[in-house]
Protein backbone atom coordinates (compact mmCIF):
# COMPACT_ATOMS: atom_id res chain seq x y z
CA UNK A 1 0.00 0.00 0.00
CA UNK A 2 1.17 3.48 -0.80
CA UNK A 3 -0.07 6.29 1.35
CA UNK A 4 -1.57 9.31 -0.36
CA UNK A 5 1.31 11.43 0.85
CA UNK A 6 3.84 9.06 -0.65
CA UNK A 7 1.90 8.87 -3.87
CA UNK A 8 1.80 12.61 -4.27
CA UNK A 9 5.53 12.75 -3.70
CA UNK A 10 6.19 9.90 -6.15
CA UNK A 11 3.94 11.09 -8.94
CA UNK A 12 5.56 14.40 -9.89
CA UNK A 13 8.97 12.80 -9.78
CA UNK A 14 8.03 9.92 -12.03
CA UNK A 15 6.26 12.29 -14.41
CA UNK A 16 9.23 14.57 -14.65
CA UNK A 17 11.39 11.52 -15.16
CA UNK A 18 9.23 10.42 -18.09
CA UNK A 19 9.24 13.86 -19.53
CA UNK A 20 12.96 14.07 -19.27
CA UNK A 21 13.34 10.60 -20.75
CA UNK A 22 11.47 11.21 -23.98
CA UNK A 23 12.06 13.72 -26.68
CA UNK A 24 9.69 16.62 -26.41
CA UNK A 25 9.27 18.68 -29.52
CA UNK A 26 8.80 22.39 -29.51
CA UNK A 27 5.16 21.78 -30.49
CA UNK A 28 4.68 19.66 -27.38
CA UNK A 29 6.15 22.41 -25.30
CA UNK A 30 3.78 24.94 -26.78
CA UNK A 31 0.79 22.60 -26.31
CA UNK A 32 1.73 22.18 -22.66
CA UNK A 33 1.99 25.89 -22.23
CA UNK A 34 -1.28 26.41 -24.12
CA UNK A 35 0.33 28.47 -26.88
CA UNK A 36 -1.03 26.58 -29.89
CA UNK A 37 -3.76 27.51 -32.33
CA UNK A 38 -6.74 25.29 -33.10
CA UNK A 39 -5.31 23.86 -36.35
CA UNK A 40 -2.14 22.72 -34.68
CA UNK A 41 -4.15 21.14 -31.88
CA UNK A 42 -6.37 19.28 -34.38
CA UNK A 43 -3.29 17.91 -36.13
CA UNK A 44 -1.93 16.80 -32.83
CA UNK A 45 -5.12 15.13 -31.67
CA UNK A 46 -5.39 12.69 -34.64
CA UNK A 47 -4.10 9.36 -33.50
CA UNK A 48 -1.30 7.49 -35.14
CA UNK A 49 -2.44 4.81 -37.57
CA UNK A 50 -1.37 1.29 -36.84
CA UNK A 51 -1.73 -2.19 -38.31
CA UNK A 52 -3.50 -5.12 -36.72
CA UNK A 53 -3.04 -8.63 -37.97
CA UNK A 54 -6.25 -10.67 -37.91
CA UNK A 55 -5.72 -14.33 -38.62
CA UNK A 56 -4.68 -16.64 -40.22
CA UNK A 57 -5.60 -18.51 -37.03
CA UNK A 58 -8.58 -16.51 -35.93
CA UNK A 59 -11.95 -18.12 -35.22
CA UNK A 60 -13.98 -15.49 -37.04
CA UNK A 61 -12.00 -15.72 -40.27
CA UNK A 62 -13.57 -19.18 -40.76
CA UNK A 63 -10.38 -20.93 -41.67
CA UNK A 64 -6.94 -19.78 -42.64
CA UNK A 65 -7.60 -16.35 -44.02
CA UNK A 66 -5.50 -13.41 -42.91
CA UNK A 67 -6.67 -9.84 -42.87
CA UNK A 68 -4.28 -6.98 -42.26
CA UNK A 69 -6.17 -4.03 -40.88
CA UNK A 70 -4.99 -0.45 -41.08
CA UNK A 71 -6.56 1.08 -38.02
CA UNK A 72 -7.13 4.54 -36.67
CA UNK A 73 -8.12 3.97 -33.07
CA UNK A 74 -11.09 1.64 -33.23
CA UNK A 75 -11.93 2.57 -36.83
CA UNK A 76 -10.87 0.34 -39.70
CA UNK A 77 -9.35 2.44 -42.48
CA UNK A 78 -8.27 -0.36 -44.78
CA UNK A 79 -8.60 -4.12 -45.03
CA UNK A 80 -5.86 -5.98 -46.87
CA UNK A 81 -6.75 -9.65 -47.36
CA UNK A 82 -3.79 -12.01 -47.51
CA UNK A 83 -4.61 -15.33 -49.15
CA UNK A 84 -2.97 -18.54 -50.12
CA UNK A 85 -2.61 -20.45 -46.88
CA UNK A 86 -4.51 -23.43 -48.30
CA UNK A 87 -3.59 -22.99 -51.94
CA UNK A 88 -3.38 -26.48 -53.41
CA UNK A 89 -2.74 -25.71 -57.05
CA UNK A 90 -6.08 -27.15 -58.14
CA UNK A 91 -5.93 -25.62 -61.61
CA UNK A 92 -2.47 -27.00 -62.27
CA UNK A 93 -3.51 -30.43 -61.03
CA UNK A 94 -6.61 -30.31 -63.21
CA UNK A 95 -4.37 -30.23 -66.29
CA UNK A 96 -2.91 -33.60 -65.34
CA UNK A 97 -6.07 -35.65 -64.81
CA UNK A 98 -8.94 -36.70 -67.05
CA UNK A 99 -12.37 -35.08 -67.16
CA UNK A 100 -14.11 -37.68 -65.01
CA UNK A 101 -11.72 -37.02 -62.17
CA UNK A 102 -12.31 -33.26 -62.29
CA UNK A 103 -15.60 -33.72 -60.42
CA UNK A 104 -13.69 -34.71 -57.32
CA UNK A 105 -11.85 -31.39 -57.22
CA UNK A 106 -15.03 -29.39 -57.07
CA UNK A 107 -16.32 -30.56 -53.71
CA UNK A 108 -12.96 -29.76 -52.18
CA UNK A 109 -13.37 -26.14 -53.20
CA UNK A 110 -16.58 -24.99 -51.59
CA UNK A 111 -17.18 -27.97 -49.34
CA UNK A 112 -20.46 -26.58 -48.08
CA UNK A 113 -21.85 -26.50 -51.62
CA UNK A 114 -20.16 -29.78 -52.51
CA UNK A 115 -23.02 -31.22 -54.54
CA UNK A 116 -23.54 -28.00 -56.46
CA UNK A 117 -19.85 -27.97 -57.34
CA UNK A 118 -20.16 -31.54 -58.65
CA UNK A 119 -23.18 -30.50 -60.64
CA UNK A 120 -21.44 -27.48 -62.14
CA UNK A 121 -18.52 -29.57 -63.30
CA UNK A 122 -20.71 -32.40 -64.58
CA UNK A 123 -22.95 -30.07 -66.49
CA UNK A 124 -19.96 -28.24 -67.96
CA UNK A 125 -18.72 -31.56 -69.34
CA UNK A 126 -22.20 -32.64 -70.41
CA UNK A 127 -22.78 -29.38 -72.26
CA UNK A 128 -19.48 -29.78 -74.07
CA UNK A 129 -20.30 -33.42 -74.94
CA UNK A 130 -23.95 -32.50 -75.77
CA UNK A 131 -25.36 -35.16 -73.45
CA UNK A 132 -29.11 -35.21 -72.87
CA UNK A 133 -30.26 -36.24 -69.41
CA UNK A 134 -33.58 -37.68 -68.28
CA UNK A 135 -36.00 -36.01 -65.90
CA UNK A 136 -35.19 -38.28 -63.00
CA UNK A 137 -31.58 -37.22 -62.92
CA UNK A 138 -32.43 -33.52 -63.27
CA UNK A 139 -35.05 -33.71 -60.52
CA UNK A 140 -32.83 -35.54 -58.07
CA UNK A 141 -29.99 -33.13 -58.80
CA UNK A 142 -32.24 -30.17 -58.11
CA UNK A 143 -33.58 -31.61 -54.86
CA UNK A 144 -30.11 -32.50 -53.63
CA UNK A 145 -28.76 -29.08 -54.58
CA UNK A 146 -31.53 -27.31 -52.68
CA UNK A 147 -30.92 -29.51 -49.62
CA UNK A 148 -27.26 -28.51 -49.88
CA UNK A 149 -28.24 -24.85 -50.02
CA UNK A 150 -30.30 -25.26 -46.85
CA UNK A 151 -27.53 -27.02 -44.92
CA UNK A 152 -25.01 -24.42 -46.06
CA UNK A 153 -27.25 -21.60 -44.86
CA UNK A 154 -27.91 -23.45 -41.60
CA UNK A 155 -24.20 -23.57 -40.91
CA UNK A 156 -23.81 -19.92 -41.91
CA UNK A 157 -26.62 -18.96 -39.52
CA UNK A 158 -25.00 -20.84 -36.65
CA UNK A 159 -21.58 -19.37 -37.30
CA UNK A 160 -22.97 -15.86 -37.66
CA UNK A 161 -24.44 -16.25 -34.20
CA UNK A 162 -21.16 -17.41 -32.79
CA UNK A 163 -19.26 -14.56 -34.41
CA UNK A 164 -21.62 -12.08 -32.82
CA UNK A 165 -21.12 -13.70 -29.42
CA UNK A 166 -24.17 -15.95 -29.18
CA UNK A 167 -23.38 -19.61 -28.82
CA UNK A 168 -26.88 -21.10 -29.04
CA UNK A 169 -27.41 -20.62 -32.81
CA UNK A 170 -24.25 -22.60 -33.47
CA UNK A 171 -25.66 -25.60 -31.63
CA UNK A 172 -29.09 -25.21 -33.23
CA UNK A 173 -27.61 -24.86 -36.69
CA UNK A 174 -25.46 -27.94 -36.37
CA UNK A 175 -28.26 -29.95 -34.79
CA UNK A 176 -30.53 -29.33 -37.77
CA UNK A 177 -27.78 -29.59 -40.35
CA UNK A 178 -27.09 -33.07 -39.03
CA UNK A 179 -30.53 -34.15 -40.29
CA UNK A 180 -29.62 -33.25 -43.86
CA UNK A 181 -26.17 -34.76 -43.51
CA UNK A 182 -27.79 -38.01 -42.40
CA UNK A 183 -30.03 -38.02 -45.49
CA UNK A 184 -26.97 -37.42 -47.67
CA UNK A 185 -24.99 -40.13 -45.96
CA UNK A 186 -27.76 -42.63 -46.57
CA UNK A 187 -27.85 -41.98 -50.31
CA UNK A 188 -24.34 -40.88 -51.16
CA UNK A 189 -22.16 -42.45 -48.52
CA UNK A 190 -20.42 -39.17 -47.75
CA UNK A 191 -21.22 -36.44 -45.28
CA UNK A 192 -19.14 -33.55 -46.56
CA UNK A 193 -17.55 -34.38 -49.89
CA UNK A 194 -20.03 -36.54 -51.73
CA UNK A 195 -18.84 -36.86 -55.34
CA UNK A 196 -22.45 -37.71 -55.99
CA UNK A 197 -23.21 -36.02 -59.30
CA UNK A 198 -21.19 -37.46 -62.15
CA UNK A 199 -20.99 -36.55 -65.83
CA UNK A 200 -23.89 -38.41 -67.41
CA UNK A 201 -25.98 -38.90 -64.28
CA UNK A 202 -25.62 -39.77 -60.63
CA UNK A 203 -23.16 -42.03 -58.88
CA UNK A 204 -25.98 -44.01 -57.19
CA UNK A 205 -29.73 -44.00 -57.33
CA UNK A 206 -31.47 -42.46 -54.32
CA UNK A 207 -31.95 -44.59 -51.23
CA UNK A 208 -35.46 -46.17 -50.94
CA UNK A 209 -36.08 -44.04 -47.82
CA UNK A 210 -34.83 -40.82 -49.40
CA UNK A 211 -38.23 -39.34 -50.29
CA UNK A 212 -39.76 -40.21 -46.90
CA UNK A 213 -36.78 -38.81 -45.02
CA UNK A 214 -36.72 -35.57 -46.98
CA UNK A 215 -40.43 -35.09 -46.26
CA UNK A 216 -39.80 -35.81 -42.61
CA UNK A 217 -37.00 -33.24 -42.60
CA UNK A 218 -39.17 -30.60 -44.21
CA UNK A 219 -41.98 -31.03 -41.72
CA UNK A 220 -39.35 -30.87 -38.96
CA UNK A 221 -37.45 -27.86 -40.25
CA UNK A 222 -40.25 -25.66 -41.55
CA UNK A 223 -41.43 -24.45 -38.13
CA UNK A 224 -37.82 -24.21 -37.00
CA UNK A 225 -37.01 -21.38 -39.42
CA UNK A 226 -39.57 -19.29 -37.57
CA UNK A 227 -37.89 -20.30 -34.33
CA UNK A 228 -34.53 -19.26 -35.79
CA UNK A 229 -35.99 -15.87 -36.61
CA UNK A 230 -37.51 -15.50 -33.17
CA UNK A 231 -34.40 -16.63 -31.35
CA UNK A 232 -31.83 -14.71 -33.34
CA UNK A 233 -33.28 -12.27 -35.85
CA UNK A 234 -35.78 -10.95 -33.33
CA UNK A 235 -33.04 -10.14 -30.86
CA UNK A 236 -32.43 -6.42 -30.58
CA UNK A 237 -28.69 -6.86 -30.02
CA UNK A 238 -28.39 -8.85 -33.24
CA UNK A 239 -30.37 -6.24 -35.14
CA UNK A 240 -28.18 -3.46 -33.79
CA UNK A 241 -25.07 -5.34 -34.81
CA UNK A 242 -26.31 -6.05 -38.33
CA UNK A 243 -28.43 -3.10 -39.41
CA UNK A 244 -26.63 -0.40 -41.42
CA UNK A 245 -23.34 -2.25 -41.07
CA UNK A 246 -21.18 -3.01 -44.08
CA UNK A 247 -23.38 -1.32 -46.67
CA UNK A 248 -22.68 -2.25 -50.30
CA UNK A 249 -24.70 -0.44 -52.96
CA UNK A 250 -25.87 -2.18 -56.11
CA UNK A 251 -23.56 -0.36 -58.51
CA UNK A 252 -20.38 -1.15 -56.58
CA UNK A 253 -21.57 -4.69 -55.97
CA UNK A 254 -21.81 -5.30 -59.72
CA UNK A 255 -18.49 -3.63 -60.41
CA UNK A 256 -16.88 -5.69 -57.64
CA UNK A 257 -18.10 -8.89 -59.30
CA UNK A 258 -20.05 -9.90 -56.22
CA UNK A 259 -22.63 -12.65 -56.76
CA UNK A 260 -25.08 -14.74 -54.81
CA UNK A 261 -26.93 -13.61 -51.68
CA UNK A 262 -24.64 -10.59 -51.26
CA UNK A 263 -25.54 -9.22 -54.69
CA UNK A 264 -29.22 -9.93 -54.09
CA UNK A 265 -29.05 -8.20 -50.70
CA UNK A 266 -27.74 -5.13 -52.52
CA UNK A 267 -30.93 -5.06 -54.53
CA UNK A 268 -29.97 -6.83 -57.77
CA UNK A 269 -32.34 -9.73 -58.43
CA UNK A 270 -29.67 -11.84 -60.06
CA UNK A 271 -30.17 -15.57 -59.65
CA UNK A 272 -29.07 -17.99 -62.33
CA UNK A 273 -31.76 -20.43 -61.26
CA UNK A 274 -34.25 -17.86 -62.50
CA UNK A 275 -32.37 -16.10 -65.30
CA UNK A 276 -30.74 -19.09 -67.00
CA UNK A 277 -32.64 -22.03 -65.55
CA UNK A 278 -30.92 -25.38 -65.38
CA UNK A 279 -32.06 -28.65 -63.82
CA UNK A 280 -35.83 -28.48 -63.33
CA UNK A 281 -35.88 -24.98 -61.83
CA UNK A 282 -37.93 -23.76 -64.80
CA UNK A 283 -40.77 -26.06 -63.73
CA UNK A 284 -40.84 -24.84 -60.15
CA UNK A 285 -42.18 -21.65 -58.68
CA UNK A 286 -40.00 -19.69 -56.33
CA UNK A 287 -39.16 -16.09 -55.51
CA UNK A 288 -35.78 -14.41 -55.59
CA UNK A 289 -35.48 -12.47 -52.34
CA UNK A 290 -33.74 -9.11 -52.66
CA UNK A 291 -32.62 -6.56 -50.11
CA UNK A 292 -32.99 -2.79 -50.23
CA UNK A 293 -30.11 -1.36 -48.20
CA UNK A 294 -27.32 -3.86 -48.85
CA UNK A 295 -26.23 -4.10 -45.24
CA UNK A 296 -25.52 -7.19 -43.12
CA UNK A 297 -29.15 -7.30 -42.03
CA UNK A 298 -30.30 -7.57 -45.66
CA UNK A 299 -27.84 -10.35 -46.28
CA UNK A 300 -29.20 -12.09 -43.21
CA UNK A 301 -32.79 -11.69 -44.41
CA UNK A 302 -31.99 -12.82 -47.95
CA UNK A 303 -30.41 -16.04 -46.74
CA UNK A 304 -33.23 -16.77 -44.30
CA UNK A 305 -35.74 -16.22 -47.09
CA UNK A 306 -33.70 -18.42 -49.42
CA UNK A 307 -34.02 -21.29 -46.98
CA UNK A 308 -37.81 -20.94 -47.14
CA UNK A 309 -37.73 -20.80 -50.94
CA UNK A 310 -35.50 -23.87 -51.08
CA UNK A 311 -37.97 -25.76 -48.92
CA UNK A 312 -40.79 -24.72 -51.24
CA UNK A 313 -38.80 -25.93 -54.28
CA UNK A 314 -38.18 -29.30 -52.63
CA UNK A 315 -41.85 -29.59 -51.67
CA UNK A 316 -42.87 -29.06 -55.28
CA UNK A 317 -40.53 -31.75 -56.54
CA UNK A 318 -40.31 -34.43 -53.89
CA UNK A 319 -43.72 -36.00 -54.49
CA UNK A 320 -43.19 -36.74 -58.15
CA UNK A 321 -39.65 -37.84 -58.75
CA UNK A 322 -39.94 -39.32 -62.25
CA UNK A 323 -38.98 -42.91 -62.96
CA UNK A 324 -35.91 -43.63 -65.01
CA UNK A 325 -32.29 -44.59 -64.92
CA UNK A 326 -29.88 -42.76 -62.63
CA UNK A 327 -27.13 -42.81 -65.24
CA UNK A 328 -28.02 -42.21 -68.87
CA UNK A 329 -24.56 -41.95 -70.33
CA UNK A 330 -21.80 -43.98 -68.79
CA UNK A 331 -18.66 -42.16 -69.88
CA UNK A 332 -15.54 -44.25 -70.10
CA UNK A 333 -12.39 -43.33 -68.26
CA UNK A 334 -11.35 -41.13 -71.16
CA UNK A 335 -13.71 -38.34 -72.15
CA UNK A 336 -12.51 -36.40 -75.15
CA UNK A 337 -14.10 -32.98 -75.09
CA UNK A 338 -14.15 -31.44 -78.60
CA UNK A 339 -11.57 -28.73 -79.19
CA UNK A 340 -12.67 -25.28 -78.09
CA UNK A 341 -13.35 -23.09 -75.09
CA UNK A 342 -16.33 -23.56 -72.79
CA UNK A 343 -17.57 -21.53 -69.88
CA UNK A 344 -20.54 -22.57 -67.79
CA UNK A 345 -21.93 -21.26 -64.55
CA UNK A 346 -24.11 -22.42 -61.73
CA UNK A 347 -25.63 -20.76 -58.67
CA UNK A 348 -24.21 -22.25 -55.49
CA UNK A 349 -25.08 -21.21 -51.96
CA UNK A 350 -22.50 -18.43 -52.17
CA UNK A 351 -22.87 -17.19 -55.70
CA UNK A 352 -21.81 -18.03 -59.21
CA UNK A 353 -19.48 -20.96 -59.59
CA UNK A 354 -18.09 -20.84 -63.10
CA UNK A 355 -16.04 -23.46 -64.87
CA UNK A 356 -13.87 -22.53 -67.80
CA UNK A 357 -12.50 -25.34 -69.93
CA UNK A 358 -10.05 -24.93 -72.79
CA UNK A 359 -9.78 -28.22 -74.61
CA UNK A 360 -7.33 -29.26 -77.29
CA UNK A 361 -9.31 -32.40 -78.03
CA UNK A 362 -7.29 -34.72 -75.80
CA UNK A 363 -8.56 -36.62 -72.77
CA UNK A 364 -7.20 -34.02 -70.35
CA UNK A 365 -8.19 -30.36 -70.28
CA UNK A 366 -5.56 -28.02 -71.70
CA UNK A 367 -6.61 -25.46 -69.12
CA UNK A 368 -9.23 -25.51 -66.42
CA UNK A 369 -10.24 -22.44 -64.46
CA UNK A 370 -12.57 -22.37 -61.49
CA UNK A 371 -14.36 -19.06 -61.09
CA UNK A 372 -15.14 -19.42 -57.43
CA UNK A 373 -17.75 -17.19 -55.77
CA UNK A 374 -15.79 -16.62 -52.57
CA UNK A 375 -12.65 -15.36 -54.27
CA UNK A 376 -14.64 -12.60 -55.94
CA UNK A 377 -16.94 -11.92 -53.00
CA UNK A 378 -14.10 -11.47 -50.53
CA UNK A 379 -12.69 -8.43 -52.33
CA UNK A 380 -15.91 -6.56 -51.52
CA UNK A 381 -14.88 -6.52 -47.85
CA UNK A 382 -12.39 -3.76 -48.62
CA UNK A 383 -15.34 -1.49 -49.44
CA UNK A 384 -17.79 -2.84 -46.89
CA UNK A 385 -15.51 -2.60 -43.87
CA UNK A 386 -13.64 0.65 -44.59
CA UNK A 387 -14.71 3.31 -42.11
CA UNK A 388 -16.41 0.85 -39.77
CA UNK A 389 -15.35 -0.57 -36.43
CA UNK A 390 -13.42 -3.74 -35.71
CA UNK A 391 -16.48 -5.37 -34.17
CA UNK A 392 -18.42 -4.66 -37.35
CA UNK A 393 -15.71 -6.25 -39.44
CA UNK A 394 -16.39 -9.59 -37.76
CA UNK A 395 -20.09 -9.26 -38.57
CA UNK A 396 -19.34 -8.28 -42.17
CA UNK A 397 -16.96 -11.17 -42.71
CA UNK A 398 -19.57 -13.52 -41.34
CA UNK A 399 -22.27 -12.03 -43.54
CA UNK A 400 -20.11 -12.62 -46.63
CA UNK A 401 -20.09 -16.31 -45.62
CA UNK A 402 -16.68 -17.30 -46.91
CA UNK A 403 -15.23 -20.76 -47.33
CA UNK A 404 -11.47 -20.41 -47.45
CA UNK A 405 -10.50 -23.46 -49.60
CA UNK A 406 -12.82 -21.98 -52.22
CA UNK A 407 -10.86 -18.72 -52.18
CA UNK A 408 -7.42 -20.28 -52.28
CA UNK A 409 -8.17 -23.23 -54.56
CA UNK B 1 -29.71 -9.92 -77.47
CA UNK B 2 -28.83 -13.21 -79.08
CA UNK B 3 -25.37 -14.17 -80.22
CA UNK B 4 -25.73 -13.05 -83.86
CA UNK B 5 -27.10 -9.60 -82.98
CA UNK B 6 -24.45 -9.20 -80.33
CA UNK B 7 -21.75 -10.00 -82.86
CA UNK B 8 -22.95 -7.17 -85.13
CA UNK B 9 -23.00 -4.61 -82.31
CA UNK B 10 -19.67 -5.67 -80.82
CA UNK B 11 -18.01 -5.90 -84.23
CA UNK B 12 -18.96 -2.29 -84.97
CA UNK B 13 -16.96 -1.03 -81.96
CA UNK B 14 -13.61 -1.20 -83.70
CA UNK B 15 -12.35 -2.40 -87.08
CA UNK B 16 -9.60 -4.58 -85.60
CA UNK B 17 -11.92 -6.93 -83.71
CA UNK B 18 -12.18 -10.54 -84.86
CA UNK B 19 -14.38 -13.36 -83.65
CA UNK B 20 -13.21 -16.72 -82.53
CA UNK B 21 -14.76 -19.99 -83.61
CA UNK B 22 -14.89 -23.13 -81.49
CA UNK B 23 -16.39 -21.38 -78.52
CA UNK B 24 -19.65 -22.09 -76.73
CA UNK B 25 -20.53 -18.39 -76.62
CA UNK B 26 -19.68 -15.28 -78.59
CA UNK B 27 -15.97 -14.72 -78.25
CA UNK B 28 -14.24 -11.57 -79.46
CA UNK B 29 -10.49 -11.14 -79.91
CA UNK B 30 -9.18 -7.66 -79.12
CA UNK B 31 -5.65 -6.41 -79.90
CA UNK B 32 -3.85 -5.48 -76.71
CA UNK B 33 -3.41 -1.81 -77.64
CA UNK B 34 -7.18 -1.44 -78.09
CA UNK B 35 -8.12 -3.33 -74.93
CA UNK B 36 -8.82 -0.41 -72.62
CA UNK B 37 -10.90 1.60 -75.10
CA UNK B 38 -12.89 -1.44 -76.26
CA UNK B 39 -13.53 -2.47 -72.64
CA UNK B 40 -14.78 1.03 -71.85
CA UNK B 41 -17.13 0.92 -74.85
CA UNK B 42 -18.40 -2.53 -73.91
CA UNK B 43 -19.30 -1.28 -70.47
CA UNK B 44 -20.72 2.11 -71.37
CA UNK B 45 -22.55 1.62 -74.65
CA UNK B 46 -26.22 1.26 -73.88
CA UNK B 47 -27.18 -1.80 -76.00
CA UNK B 48 -24.21 -3.75 -74.58
CA UNK B 49 -23.71 -2.51 -70.97
CA UNK B 50 -21.41 -5.29 -69.83
CA UNK B 51 -21.24 -4.12 -66.26
CA UNK B 52 -19.83 -7.24 -64.65
CA UNK B 53 -16.50 -8.97 -65.12
CA UNK B 54 -17.32 -12.51 -64.04
CA UNK B 55 -13.94 -14.09 -64.45
CA UNK B 56 -10.51 -13.25 -65.76
CA UNK B 57 -7.97 -15.91 -66.51
CA UNK B 58 -5.33 -16.89 -69.04
CA UNK B 59 -4.24 -19.81 -71.18
CA UNK B 60 -0.63 -20.53 -72.05
CA UNK B 61 -0.52 -21.64 -75.71
CA UNK B 62 3.03 -22.96 -75.63
CA UNK B 63 3.16 -24.06 -79.29
CA UNK B 64 2.00 -20.69 -80.62
CA UNK B 65 4.30 -18.81 -78.22
CA UNK B 66 1.31 -16.84 -76.99
CA UNK B 67 -0.60 -16.30 -73.80
CA UNK B 68 -4.30 -15.69 -74.17
CA UNK B 69 -5.99 -13.52 -71.59
CA UNK B 70 -9.68 -14.25 -71.19
CA UNK B 71 -12.35 -11.97 -69.77
CA UNK B 72 -15.85 -13.31 -69.12
CA UNK B 73 -18.25 -10.40 -69.34
CA UNK B 74 -21.85 -10.32 -68.28
CA UNK B 75 -24.55 -7.69 -68.43
CA UNK B 76 -26.86 -7.65 -65.43
CA UNK B 77 -29.10 -5.29 -67.38
CA UNK B 78 -29.62 -7.35 -70.55
CA UNK B 79 -28.46 -10.77 -69.32
CA UNK B 80 -26.06 -11.50 -72.18
CA UNK B 81 -22.56 -12.92 -72.06
CA UNK B 82 -19.39 -12.20 -73.97
CA UNK B 83 -15.97 -13.79 -73.90
CA UNK B 84 -13.18 -11.33 -74.64
CA UNK B 85 -9.68 -12.54 -75.47
CA UNK B 86 -6.37 -10.75 -75.82
CA UNK B 87 -3.28 -12.48 -77.17
CA UNK B 88 0.09 -11.42 -75.82
CA UNK B 89 3.50 -12.68 -76.78
CA UNK B 90 5.02 -15.28 -74.54
CA UNK B 91 8.60 -14.19 -75.08
CA UNK B 92 8.49 -10.40 -75.39
CA UNK B 93 7.32 -8.25 -72.55
CA UNK B 94 4.16 -6.51 -73.73
CA UNK B 95 2.29 -4.23 -71.38
CA UNK B 96 -1.37 -5.11 -71.05
CA UNK B 97 -3.48 -2.32 -69.61
CA UNK B 98 -5.11 -3.07 -66.30
CA UNK B 99 -8.89 -2.93 -66.49
CA UNK B 100 -9.51 -2.00 -62.86
CA UNK B 101 -10.73 1.42 -63.95
CA UNK B 102 -13.49 -0.29 -65.94
CA UNK B 103 -14.44 -3.09 -63.54
CA UNK B 104 -13.12 -2.82 -59.98
CA UNK B 105 -12.84 -6.58 -59.52
CA UNK B 106 -10.22 -6.67 -62.31
CA UNK B 107 -7.67 -5.43 -59.80
CA UNK B 108 -8.18 -8.55 -57.72
CA UNK B 109 -8.42 -11.01 -60.60
CA UNK B 110 -5.40 -9.56 -62.40
CA UNK B 111 -3.28 -10.18 -59.32
CA UNK B 112 -4.13 -13.85 -59.62
CA UNK B 113 -3.20 -13.96 -63.31
CA UNK B 114 0.05 -12.13 -62.54
CA UNK B 115 0.77 -14.61 -59.77
CA UNK B 116 0.22 -17.73 -61.85
CA UNK B 117 1.17 -16.54 -65.37
CA UNK B 118 3.49 -13.59 -64.82
CA UNK B 119 1.46 -11.16 -66.91
CA UNK B 120 2.39 -7.56 -66.08
CA UNK B 121 -0.51 -5.13 -66.16
CA UNK B 122 0.33 -1.49 -66.71
CA UNK B 123 -1.45 0.91 -64.40
CA UNK B 124 -2.30 -1.72 -61.80
CA UNK B 125 -2.14 -0.12 -58.35
CA UNK B 126 -1.05 -3.16 -56.37
CA UNK B 127 0.47 -5.90 -58.50
CA UNK B 128 1.68 -8.44 -55.96
CA UNK B 129 1.49 -12.20 -55.69
CA UNK B 130 -1.82 -13.27 -54.23
CA UNK B 131 -1.94 -17.05 -53.78
CA UNK B 132 1.73 -18.00 -53.62
CA UNK B 133 4.42 -16.76 -51.27
CA UNK B 134 6.05 -13.46 -52.09
CA UNK B 135 9.43 -15.08 -52.76
CA UNK B 136 8.11 -17.82 -55.07
CA UNK B 137 10.19 -18.27 -58.20
CA UNK B 138 8.45 -18.75 -61.53
CA UNK B 139 4.84 -18.80 -62.59
CA UNK B 140 3.26 -22.22 -62.02
CA UNK B 141 0.48 -22.24 -64.60
CA UNK B 142 2.89 -21.75 -67.48
CA UNK B 143 3.14 -25.01 -69.41
CA UNK B 144 6.94 -25.16 -69.17
CA UNK B 145 7.05 -24.49 -65.43
CA UNK B 146 9.23 -26.86 -63.44
CA UNK B 147 10.25 -26.99 -59.82
CA UNK B 148 11.92 -29.47 -57.49
CA UNK B 149 8.66 -30.72 -56.04
CA UNK B 150 7.06 -31.76 -59.29
CA UNK B 151 7.26 -35.47 -59.95
CA UNK B 152 7.17 -37.24 -63.28
CA UNK B 153 4.45 -39.83 -63.54
CA UNK B 154 5.95 -43.31 -63.85
CA UNK B 155 3.26 -44.32 -66.40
Amino acid sequence: MVSSEMASSVLPNSLSHTRAGIHISSLDERILKGQTDSKERADRETTQEYFVNMGPQHPSTHGVLRLVLRMDGETVRDVIPVLGYVHRGMEKKAEYVGYRQQVHFTDRLDYLSAVMGNWAMSSAIEKAMKTELNDRIETIRTIVAELTRIQSHQLWWGVLGMDLGAFTPFLYGFRDREKITAIFEETMGGRLTMNYIQPGGLMFDIHPDFVANVKKFISYFKPLIEEYEELFGGNVIVQERLKNVGILDAKSAISLGVTGPILRASGVAHDLRKLEPYGVYAKTKFNVPVGTVGDCWDRYQVRMQEMRESISIIEQLIDNVPEGKHMVMKFGAKIRVPEGVYYSQMETARGIFGIFIASDGSEKPYRMHFRTPNFNNLWAITQMAAGGRVGDLVAILSSIDIVVPDIDR
Amino acid sequence: MDSAELQVVVGALHSSLTFREKSDRLSVVVPSDQLLSVAMKLRDSEPLSFDMLCAHTAIDWLKDEKIELIYQLYSTKHGHHLMMSVYVSRTEAVAVPSLHTVWQIAQWQEREVYDLFGICYSGHPDLRRILLEDDWKGFPLLKDYKDDFMLERPW
